[in-house]
């Protein structure tokens, strides 16, 4: 599902030049859960912007499903991150003025769909993670548990080929980690790839293997245990 | 092609953000409103004191007498200078061009008339029958004094239409009726009408020598007027200065003595207003414009500010899918339709206001109004500018990388 081949990237100011990804190579299958661990600096959340095409990289080569992702046009990168991708954040990132139902239902906007129709798919995915009753609540009306579900609805309604969660837990307590990891794990279960950035290890945990980042290079790679709840550091 | 979606969602943006856009829209509101209401205000100016002068042919000139205040060959200052029947033959040789030359005869203070059994007062004066012209007047019934009424000293009289109407009543016939002017019987052979209001139609007009000859047994006239037919300013202004020459001579006093006799050129007057209204329409459109960049700025600057508002919904709509085109047609969109909406409102506003300002009854306003077309002109200069100054800041946001423009507050 996603070849990785020597990506690196830089940033640049006028005063600094920093590498922040120094050749990586990488590759998930389709039906994958992967987590993604790495100290801050390390350059963990670049990758996950590179594999959402919500950034692009200086050299190597990228193919999401075997399509070559390089050098888009910003038109092309829309199309590919509605088509392929399902985003969910760490601090949600739903639309604060649209109800739940509507939030949920924005991506199929952006695919032409009828608005009726819409409003009918949405509402599936609101139910399927629990919220059917909590459609017409704004974001600020709900928890950041029912939030993030929410965030969760809107990512799978495109069926996308991956979601890409980014500290999908980091605003959230433990009790609520672990709802929001199960709906994971169903999700998963359905043969959707999951790539999850996080630095805490019990979430790391509930994947199936572990890709370690320190100072822009994979340093570690390791399938999870069955049953194992705390990895070796 | 309409695009029911994102129509649905501009106004759904619209209803979630009221105060942002009810600035944005009182901004262009107030820009179109004050300009209609300049526009219509300064129309108004021009429309009532023009409505002033239509009373009296604007191209006429009015002597009156006055008191010497110089010296002058050895006669004293603070004589009185007195027109009579010879200044009016004089001028009437010598000055073809003066067109429906009259005098004026006041009879003192208000005579008593009386028809029947009603009894009232009136002004009456002595007229020439080139007075009708020179005063505007309109003679709807009947005719107005001749000259075979001037050379018989006929007891004839023409009266205003106020006048016949306290008189008679309405429904007389007034012509052939006799009416008693001072105990004098005169017979009513016109009636006439004048834009000059009421109370220029409650007088009663005799010929000038029935008047003479009856009240004062004088040839005294007490002021001349004449018209310039097509002449132009400085033409009327110079028969002004050669007539006021040639009565200098005749009566003795030196032409600079402003205060030997007074003339009132009506067209200079009228000139100088013109030139009044140049100034303010210049001024009007000068706030105007000013008002309409006002505007046009605070347009800019909201739409800068709604476009840094929404930064970060524009990168998470940017992770969801949406192609820079979507995002600033979105963006323009809404300002289009806020600014063409709140620009059509404000037209329409000043439009009211300006209707509410024609039931000002005042002298120098009057009958406001504003041209559509350049309201309509103004209006989609603030919309498109207000488009055009959307536009940078809609392009930047659809540039921006969204995960730069999530992580904004």
């Amino acid at each position: 599902m996603i070849q990785l081949s020597q990506i690196r990237k830089s940033y640049h100011t006028e005063y600094t030049h920093l590498e922040v990804l120094k050749g990586i190579d990488l590759n998930i299958e389709a039906g994958e859960f992967v987590s993604i661990m790495g100290s801050s600096g390390s350059g963990k959340s670049t990758l996950l912007n590179i594999l959402g095409i919500l950034d692009d990289y200086d050299s190597g080569e990228y193919r999401l499903d075997n399509k070559l992702i390089q050098d888009l046009s910003q038109k092309q990168a829309a199309h590919y991150r509605n088509q392929f991708i399902g985003f969910v954040f760490q601090s949600f990132n739903l639309l604060p003025f649209k109800t739940a139902i509507e939030n949920v239902a924005l991506p199929l906007y952006y695919q032409k769909i009828e608005r009726k129709k819409r409003q009918e798919i949405a509402m599936e995915y609101l139910t399927r993670v629990g919220l059917r009753d909590w459609a017409d609540h704004l974001p600020n009306q709900m928890s950041g548990g029912q939030q993030q579900r929410v965030a969760i609805a809107r990512a799978l309604i495109t069926q996308p080929k991956v979601i890409l969660a980014d500290e999908p837990t980091g605003a959230l307590d433990t009790q609520t980690s672990y709802d929001v990891m199960k709906i994971f794990k169903e999700v998963n279960d359905q043969g959707i790839t999951l790539i999850v950035v996080t630095h805490e290890n019990d979430i790391a945990n509930m994947s199936k293997r572990v890709i370690r980042l320190t100072d822009g290079l994979i340093s570690g790679n390791e399938t999870v245990q069955v049953g194992k709840t705390q990895s070796a550091q | 092609m309409f695009d029911f979606d994102k129509w649905q969602e501009i106004f759904s943006s619209i209803r979630r953000h009221k105060l942002r856009t009810l600035l944005t829209a009182l901004g262009v509101f107030w820009g179109i409103f004050m300009l209609v209401l300049l526009l219509g205000a300064g129309n108004g100016m021009q429309n009532g004191v023009e409505y002033q002068f239509r009373d009296d042919a604007t191209n006429s000139i009015w002597v009156r007498r006055g008191t010497t205040s110089m010296p002058y060959k050895g006669l004293p200052k603070g004589r009185r200078i007195q027109f009579s029947n010879k200044d009016y033959d004089f001028i009437d040789e010598q000055y073809p061009e003066a067109e429906n030359l009259t005098g004026r005869f006041y009879l003192s203070g208000d005579q008593t008339v009386v028809y029947g059994k009603k009894k009232l007062s009136f002004p009456v004066r002595g007229v020439h029958p080139g007075h009708q012209y020179v005063e505007n007047s309109r003679v709807y019934e009947g005719r107005f004094i001749n000259k075979s009424d001037l050379k018989d000293i006929r007891k004839i009289a023409v009266i205003g239409k106020i006048a016949k109407k306290e008189l008679l009543g309405e429904q007389v016939d007034a012509i052939g009726k006799e009416i008693k002017i001072g105990g004098i019987v005169y017979t009513i052979v016109g009636l006439f009408e004048d834009s000059g209001g009421d109370n220029e139609m409650r007088v009663i007009f005799i010929p000038m020598s029935t008047a003479q000859t009856v009240y004062a047994g004088t040839d005294q006239i007490h002021q001349l007027m004449f018209t310039g037919g097509d002449m132009t300013v400085p033409e009327m202004k110079q028969l002004e200065n050669k007539i006021r020459m040639d009565l200098a001579a005749m009566h003795e006093f030196d032409p600079k003595d402003k205060r030997a006799l007074y003339m009132f050129n009506v067209a200079e007057e009228f000139e100088t207003f013109q030139s009044l209204f140049f100034a303010i329409r210049m001024f009007v459109w000068f706030v105007g414009i000013g008002s309409i960049i006002a505007g046009v700025i605070g347009v800019s600057n909201i739409m800068l500010i709604i476009v840094k508002d929404r930064t970060k919904e524009i990168g998470i709509r940017k992770a969801l899918g949406a192609t820079p085109y979507s995002i600033v047609t979105m963006i323009l969109q809404e300002s289009i339709l806020i600014t063409a909406v709140a620009g059509y409102l404000g037209m329409i506003a000043g439009i009211g206001a300006i209707a509410l300002l024609e039931s000002i009854e005042s002298e120098y306003f009057r009958n406001p109004q504003v041209n559509l077309g350049v309201a309509i002109v103004a209006t989609l200069v603030l919309v498109i500018s207000g488009t055009l100054a959307g536009l940078m800041p809609a392009l930047q946001a659809a540039r921006i990388n969204p995960v730069v423009a999530m992580k904004s507050d």
